[in-house]
């Protein structure tokens, strides 16, 4: 790296009163490895994906073209893929506003509690590390018919009912297990912009008569909404890819009461050796991920301040 | 929730009514986990049948040796390891290099190359499976540990922190190393690099944690017991299992501990409140 070594001494004081010099030839050896493994791994794969999705594409060797037929297929002949999308959207709407609600309600919680906050914060987050195929585990165990939540039921007086057997309740198992094994995430993220807001401003709010409710809203939520926003971002993409819950806690059932976008790419791709078609539902997922994302920029205006 | 109440409440610290209820959900909250080391000591056949009981009638220790004869399980540790490892530390580099660059140097389209860039930090790489899947079997590679790695080490997450961090940071530092003669190669390994030492933690654990806890694509790219990483070693186990919980649950608790140690090594991190600091000041 001798060339990135004889870089003038004193660029900034000479580049503020002259025109600017590119450092074109530099920035590229520093973009190199990032850039090269960018189109390597991702921008080739994307159009690849594409490619794929106009074909009939087997497991092994490669099929022929059917132009825009797999789309046709998914949009006009295909049940499945409608119940999988509704499936997909119910779990993201669901799942991020029970997440979002109940993260920032425990972040603030545990911002009151003082020398108490840290050690919440470690223990919410422990299931986000943990390898989500063991937590699905232990709540498909949980959630049998015969399993620890039944019993507990069955002390009360209640008989349980089929968690995981009946359409309804097994979407709800899924997004009651989703939220506990990845709230610690927003706790965590949003603990920091909590922390990051003055005393003083609250302080100044309280003198000033706001507490409560009142405080929350007019002053910490508003502080507060960028780091609501990143998260709120982030948890609508992850909830779009679900996959690893649905896969082991209910296999996609009963019947497709469970099954995600994922979950059915995976299965028409690697179990029903389909490429095609499963690159068409991947091109469909993209879209709509870009198309959510795009939204939620443009309406940020709204409500995320970022002026502090 | 009366007006008066609030500040006297304020200033004597929280109350026992908020500590009694945090312990509380805290105990439900790890519920699952107390549930999953009961059960792994339980014998198989008292698993449904001993309702809410979190004891069998004996400790079963066989549960673990089950696991350990019937997986290479030391093996699957250390490939979830290697992988988790060796893929946090070449996306944390590779980041660097490009953070410094989009942060630090003056080229030409460099702020639509970053937003095109950025762009693929919303993208689901779970769509990109299908021709990856394809890539790698044309070269050979499924089944090995940089089929693992490499197409996930190249994501736009930590090249946008270093970034966001590196924008922060005065250049008082960078000029005098500058004017000491340091070139930029030596700037941004000791004088950057130091400087961003929590911000580089930071993001080496979280894709630290995207490595461990990858499945789709270990599912996918890996067949054999041997290569298998820690979710797809348990679910091939599972899967040989079918409801044999007891067995099962000490898998699962023997993934929980390697968890337990990342989350005790990231405690400093976690206890405030980790700042990825959003999509702001751009």
């Amino acid at each position: 790296m001798s060339a990135a070594t004889t870089a003038p001494a004193d660029r900034r004081a000479t580049t503020s009163r002259r025109r600017p010099r590119s450092e074109g030839g530099l920035a590229l050896r520093y973009l190199a490895p990032g850039m090269t493994g960018f189109v390597v791994f991702i921008v080739v794969p994307l159009l690849a994906s594409l490619t794929i999705s106009f074909f009939d594409w087997p497991l092994f060797g490669v099929g022929d073209f059917l132009g825009l037929e797999n789309y046709r297929e998914m949009l006009t002949d295909d049940p499945v893929f409608w119940r999988v999308l509704g499936n997909t959207v119910l779990f993201t709407v669901a799942f991020t506003a029970l997440n979002l609600v109940l993260a920032t309600a425990l972040a603030v919680w545990l911002q009151r509690l003082g020398s108490w906050a840290p050690f919440f914060r470690i223990l919410f987050f422990v299931p986000v590390v943990v390898p989500m195929v063991a937590n699905a585990l232990v709540w498909r165990l949980m959630l049998d018919d015969g399993g620890v939540v039944n019993s507990a039921l069955g002390l009360v007086g209640i008989d349980g009912p089929s968690w995981l057997g009946e359409p309804a309740l097994a979407m709800v198992s899924l997004v009651a297990m989703s939220i506990w094994q990845g709230i610690g995430y927003n706790i965590v993220v949003l603990s920091a912009g909590l922390n990051n807001i003055s005393p003083i401003v609250l302080e100044a709010a309280t003198v000033d008569g706001a507490i409560g409710w009142t405080r929350f809203a007019r002053i910490v939520f508003p502080l507060l909404s960028p780091a609501i926003f990143f998260c709120t971002i982030m948890t609508v993409i992850g909830a779009f890819k679900v996959f690893t819950q649905p896969y082991m806690l209910t296999g996609g059932g009963p019947g497709d009461a469970t099954n995600t976008l994922v979950l059915y790419l995976y299965n028409q791709g690697f179990s029903f050796h389909d490429l095609g078609y499963a690159s068409a539902l991947a091109w469909v997922l993209f879209v709509f991920v870009m198309l959510v994302t795009a939204l939620q920029f443009a309406g940020q205006k709204r409500w995320v301040s970022y002026d502090s | 929730m009366t007006a008066e109440s609030a500040p006297a409440r304020r200033r004597t610290g929280p109350g026992l009514v908020s500590r009694v209820g945090i312990v509380v959900v805290g105990i439900g909250f790890v519920f699952p986990f107390l549930w999953m080391f009961a059960t792994s000591l339980k014998p198989s056949l008292e698993v449904l049948s001993s309702g809410g009981s979190l004891l069998g009638s004996r400790v079963e220790w066989s549960n673990y040796s089950a696991v350990w004869t019937a997986t290479p399980f030391a093996r699957i540790l250390l490939n979830s390891f290697l992988v988790a490892a060796g893929g946090a530390l070449l996306a944390v580099t590779v980041s660097l290099l490009s953070a410094y660059a989009f942060a630090r140097l003056r080229f030409r389209y460099r702020d639509r190359l970053f937003l095109v860039f950025l762009g693929t930090l919303v993208l689901p790489q779970e769509i990109l499976v299908i021709p990856l899947y394809i890539m790698a079997s044309r070269a050979e590679m499924v089944n090995t540990y940089a089929a693992l790695i490499l197409p996930f080490a190249f994501g736009a997450f930590g090249a946008f922190m270093l970034r966001q961090f590196l924008l922060t940071l005065p250049r008082d530092y960078e000029e005098a190393a500058r004017i000491d003669g340091a070139g930029q190669l030596r700037i941004l390994l000791h004088v950057i690099a130091p400087l961003l030492r929590a911000p580089l933690a930071i993001v080496g654990a979280f894709l630290f944690i995207e490595y461990w806890n990858s499945f789709l694509w270990p599912l996918i790219i890996i067949y054999d017991q041997e290569m298998a990483t820690l979710p797809l070693g348990l679910q091939m186990f599972s899967g040989e299992r079918g409801t044999d919980w007891g067995p099962l649950m000490a898998a699962a608790t023997l993934a929980v501990i390697p968890s337990l140690l990342i989350v005790v090594a990231m405690q400093k991190q976690l206890a405030h409140g980790v700042n990825l600091g959003g999509f702001g000041g751009r």
